[in-house]
């Protein structure tokens, strides 16, 4: 008998293949109510969300229906940030936001920060400071701190701390967090950012 | 933070012997501040955690846990489950082919609980339907009948209680007799120490998935610290022979200990052979604080005997685990608490006796630091305690008392590696203090933060000093091995490239930046390419756990460098048919000494080279009757220095700062280690004020992140970190192991701070807001 390949869905490396959107629950009776369609406008594209149990938090709709596992999963109550996602350009816990209420809503998730670019510096400096260590925090962290560092480019280190006080890593101590938040605000001032 | 280094000692050249001429190469080398190469992957959310997997027609896997922590199961009907439309498979205990147990060292533990149930949280049945909720349904619609029995919750009365196991209630008894038992010091002091059930926390859920396979094997994707251990279990109970169950390593969100052990491995591999579906299992964070071991609870009394002058003359120690329903790895935690027991101290003369038992409390396993960090909160209190009885400075009574090289351990074991405790002492003290807290500073920097706050004038600063002591791997004899494979290549442009195959799990630590930097440093390479760790593919490199993987897959990943080369060298003598030492190599150039004939490595790697090689450290030795014998490898010594300010009408505490001088042989990747001292902090921190799994009568009552608190930004002090660097002997590059250390004496120093600001003798840890502040000041 040949040995199973590898399924090709199944990442063999680091990066997740592209995945496949609009992932559906197979159809037929359901001992739960079924949402009515909805829309999504997630990283600038409307996406549509069909089938799925009128539970489903905005955090599954995205990580398991729209292929964007970016945010995380680790309490799914609200309190460790890794699932931060901007909506409607405010930070939430896409695990305390029903899918289908944020139905019209803009979802921009850490996907869609890396594709425009707006976090690179962010991402560069959380690896190059050593702020990565298992990395389940990171992406919530590179949300939270890209949306600080918008609204508040010149936060002192304890209100980067209180500011990030939402997010937790269980790796890092936050010390080369922290460096990192540090480095990116001197980056921009010397690059002529605002502040 | 200051990241300053030092180095102790005679400093001997790295064992990574010349590479050649130095070429411009840029292959990050030992020693570099490398970044993770897979940083940017978990940075921009592309990076594949094992929850993050998916697979077309998957389904989703589900346990159901008993609510009792111990039980009669009288019958479990499993029909309205199956009922349920979108189910696809309820098991219960009869449904496991193989064998129905698991367990790391013994098999003690049911795979699912068959008629009695021995904690809250134990396994009864697992589910597999097309979507989560219909599993969650599916589990609540499964009818238990439990006759709810006493649970026997108290490790201090297990021995004398009914076994509530066939193997019975005692776990181990480690006795320790070193030196003469009746010794006695003209100073005494005693004390009863208690330390409460920490969780690792790890951020990445308990998840994974199976995939059934044509040969009627199956393929599992999960988050592990041993993917050859987990296959071994899941192969008995599946009763596949190995070779048909194929583990691989899915991305893992931390680890620290708390993924030693089998959590889903065997009930997803059981669902997706029975539907011949892949299943997919995601533990909720409730559920993950069920579904893995935790750091034992510890009491633990004290005598220590001292001359007046305050050398350490006898200690006596009795330390009780409570290991919970199941053994783990406690035989191995109890050792590492009765070895280390004194601290790193010279102690001629020992009684110590260490037991863990059998509870119907959650089992207790791995969690860092492993043993050491519960006695480390006793022998610390201890030696503060001696230094007030004598009237002498506590740290200068440590230093006094500090181990050296030529030292024997309380086991009899002469200490030959490096032994810079009082290198580790005087870093962490020379330490600049922080500035006296601001009384007009902001108010989030005061005890309790935004929320309840303490009066600038309420608070009064201490501060507290612990040394630590912990082995690195694993010791009693057993055969500690890693296993790596290289393949050297031609790249498409001729350029070499080195493919890493090892199993070694990367949970975070960083071996995946440090196998980069090894290649490059043994063999200039700059493309190295790490291949998915699997079981398929290569032997095993034990556990990422005991702070080990740097020595052990770190050795074998520098023998297989070694072979490379060796196999380079041998295919250009055979090509200009000379003896092998004519034969001079550079990165990606060999030269021929006598005729100055050259050849690129490109040439040469038709076929490609590839070499696997096993590192085995040295032997260690059992523990005889009276626990003597060299049953260790080579020990981490930690000197920390915490820094608090208690509000003491309100009981609450800010921990300012922690310095730290770490012993960690030689750092490999200062920037890494530099984090590993951080996060070993933060958890140290975390279980001296905040981290506790609250049971009542062996009930979890915070299973959640918003009742079991870990340290956030806010918690966590300034730290101010020393690498003492003096290189092991007989250690890959000599470099110890650095992730155990900062989570053991960190704690202890904080609980020392506080008692210097209260003045309270606070002998349990977390130490809570009402130990302070309802205390009774006359002690």
């Amino acid at each position: 008998m040949p040995v199973e390949q590898r399924p090709p869905d199944v990442p063999a490396g680091w990066d997740l293949p592209p995945a496949p959107g609009g992932r559906e629950t197979p159809g037929g009776d359901r001992p739960w109510p079924t949402a009515e369609a909805y829309e999504l406008v997630v990283n600038g594209e409307t996406r549509e969300v069909t089938g799925g149990w009128v539970g489903e938090s905005l955090l599954f709709v995205l990580r398991e229906r729209l292929g964007l596992p970016g945010a995380k999963n680790a309490c799914e109550q609200g309190e460790c940030g890794s699932c931060s996602v901007l909506l409607d350009g405010v930070v939430v816990c896409a695990c305390c936001v029903l899918g289908a209420d944020a139905a019209g809503a803009e979802v921009t998730t850490v996907e869609g920060l890396t594709s425009s670019g707006a976090a690179a510096d962010v991402q560069a400096a959380l690896v190059g400071a050593g702020g990565v260590q298992c990395g389940f925090c990171t992406p919530g962290f590179v949300v939270a701190i890209t949306d600080l560092l918008a609204r508040s480019p010149d936060a002192t280190e304890l209100e980067v701390r209180e500011a990030l006080s939402g997010n937790l890593c269980r790796c890092t101590g936050y010390g080369r967090i922290l460096e990192a938040v540090s480095e990116v605000q001197a980056e921009r001032r010397m690059a002529g950012g605002p502040g | 933070m200051a990241r300053d280094n030092v180095v102790a000692g005679a400093t001997s050249a790295p064992p990574g012997e010349a590479t050649g001429t130095a070429t411009a190469t840029v292959a990050p080398r030992v020693g570099d501040d490398a970044p993770r190469p897979d940083g940017i992957p978990k940075a921009t959310g592309r990076f594949a955690f094992s929850s993050d997997l998916w697979i077309d027609g998957m389904l989703w896997g589900r346990t159901l846990r008993s609510p009792h922590p111990a039980a009669r199961v009288r019958s479990i009907d499993v029909a309205p489950a199956l009922a349920l439309p979108g189910v696809w498979a309820v098991l219960t205990a009869a449904d496991v082919p193989g064998r129905p147990t698991f367990g790391l060292e013994v098999p003690d533990q049911p795979v699912l609980a068959g008629d009695v149930v021995r904690y809250h949280g134990e396994p009864v049945a697992a589910v597999a339907a097309d979507h989560p909720e219909t599993a969650r349904a599916a589990a609540e619609a499964v009818i238990v009948d439990y006759e709810p029995l006493t649970p026997l919750v108290d490790p201090a009365a297990a021995l004398g209680s009914p076994p509530i196991h066939p193997d019975g209630n005692l776990f181990r008894h480690l006795p320790i007799r070193h030196g003469d038992p009746g010794a006695t010091g003209t100073v005494v002091v005693e004390g009863e120490y208690e330390v409460g059930m920490q969780d690792q926390a790890f951020l990445g859920p308990e998840s994974g998935l199976a995939v059934p396979a044509d040969d009627g094997g199956v393929d599992l994707y999960v988050a592990t610290q041993w993917l050859h251990v987990d296959r071994d279990q899941v192969a008995a109970s599946l009763g596949l022979p190995v070779e048909r169950v194929r583990l691989h390593l899915a991305g893992v969100g931390g680890a620290f200990g708390g993924r030693e052990d089998v959590s889903l491995q065997i009930h997803l591999c059981l669902l997706a052979l029975r539907t011949g579906r892949p299943v997919k299992m995601v533990y909720s964070r409730d559920e993950s604080f069920f579904g893995h071991v935790h750091r034992h609870p510890a009491r633990m009394w004290y005598r220590h005997h001292a001359t007046a002058e305050g050398d350490l003359v006898k200690i006596e120690a009795r330390i009780l685990l409570d290991g919970g329903a199941y053994l783990s790895s406690s035989n191995a935690v109890i050792s590492n608490a009765a070895c280390f027991a004194p601290g790193p101290y010279r102690v001629p003369n020992a009684v110590i006796d260490g037991y863990v038992v059998r509870t119907n409390n959650p089992p207790c396993g791995a969690m860092r630091g492993f043993g050491s960090v519960q006695v480390c909160y006793g022998h610390e209190a201890q030696m503060d305690k001696l230094a007030a009885a004598i009237g002498v400075d506590p740290v200068a009574l440590r230093a006094r008392n500090a181990l050296h090289r030529g030292d024997r351990l309380v086991t009899g074991q002469v200490l030959t590696g490096a032994v810079p405790v009082r290198e580790v002492i005087r870093a962490a003290a020379a330490r600049p203090l922080p500035a006296p807290a601001d009384p007009d500073g902001p108010v989030i920097a005061r005890p309790g933060g935004a929320g309840l706050t303490a009066d600038p004038e309420d608070i009064t600063r201490g501060v507290g000093f612990a040394l630590s002591i912990k082995n690195v791997a694993y010791s009693e004899g057993y055969d500690d091995y890693a296993t790596a494979r290289l393949r050297l290549e031609a790249g498409a442009g001729g350029e070499p490239v080195a493919t890493v195959v090892v199993a070694t799990a990367e949970v975070g630590q960083g071996f995946v930046t440090l196998a980069g930097q090894i290649v490059g440093e043994e063999l200039g390479v700059e493309r190295v390419v790490l291949a998915p760790a699997g079981t398929a593919e290569v032997g095993s490199a034990g556990s990422s756990s005991a702070s080990r993987q740097t020595w052990v897959s770190g050795g074998a990943l520098q023998l297989a460098c070694a072979a490379v080369r060796a196999e380079l060298v041998s295919r250009a003598a055979s090509k200009w048919a000379c003896p092998t030492d004519a034969v001079e190599v550079s990165p990606g150039a060999l030269r021929r000494s006598d005729t100055l004939e050259r050849a690129g490595w490109a040439e040469l790697l038709h076929p490609p080279i590839e070499v696997e090689e096993v590192y085995h450290h040295r032997p260690t030795r059992a523990l005889d009757a009276d626990g003597q014998g060299d049953a260790h490898l080579a020990m981490m010594f930690a000197a920390h220095r915490a820094v608090v300010d208690v509000d003491r009408g309100l009981g609450l505490v800010r921990v300012v700062q922690v310095a730290t001088g770490q012993d960690v042989g030689r750092a490999l990747n200062p920037l890494q280690v530099t984090g590993q001292i951080e996060g070993g902090i933060a958890q140290g921190v975390g279980l001296a004020v905040m981290e506790e799994i609250v049971l009542d009568t062996g009930r979890v009552r915070n299973p959640s992140f918003t009742d079991y608190l870990i340290p956030t930004t806010l918690d966590m002090p300034v730290v101010d970190a020393v690498l003492v660097q003096e290189p092991e002997p007989g250690a890959p590059y000599g470099a110890k192991g650095v992730g155990e250390p900062p989570a053991i004496s960190s704690g202890p120093a904080v609980l020392a701070a506080i008692r210097d600001a209260t003045g309270l003798p606070l002998s349990r840890v977390p130490v809570r807001p009402a130990d302070i502040a309802l205390a009774d000041p006359s002690g």
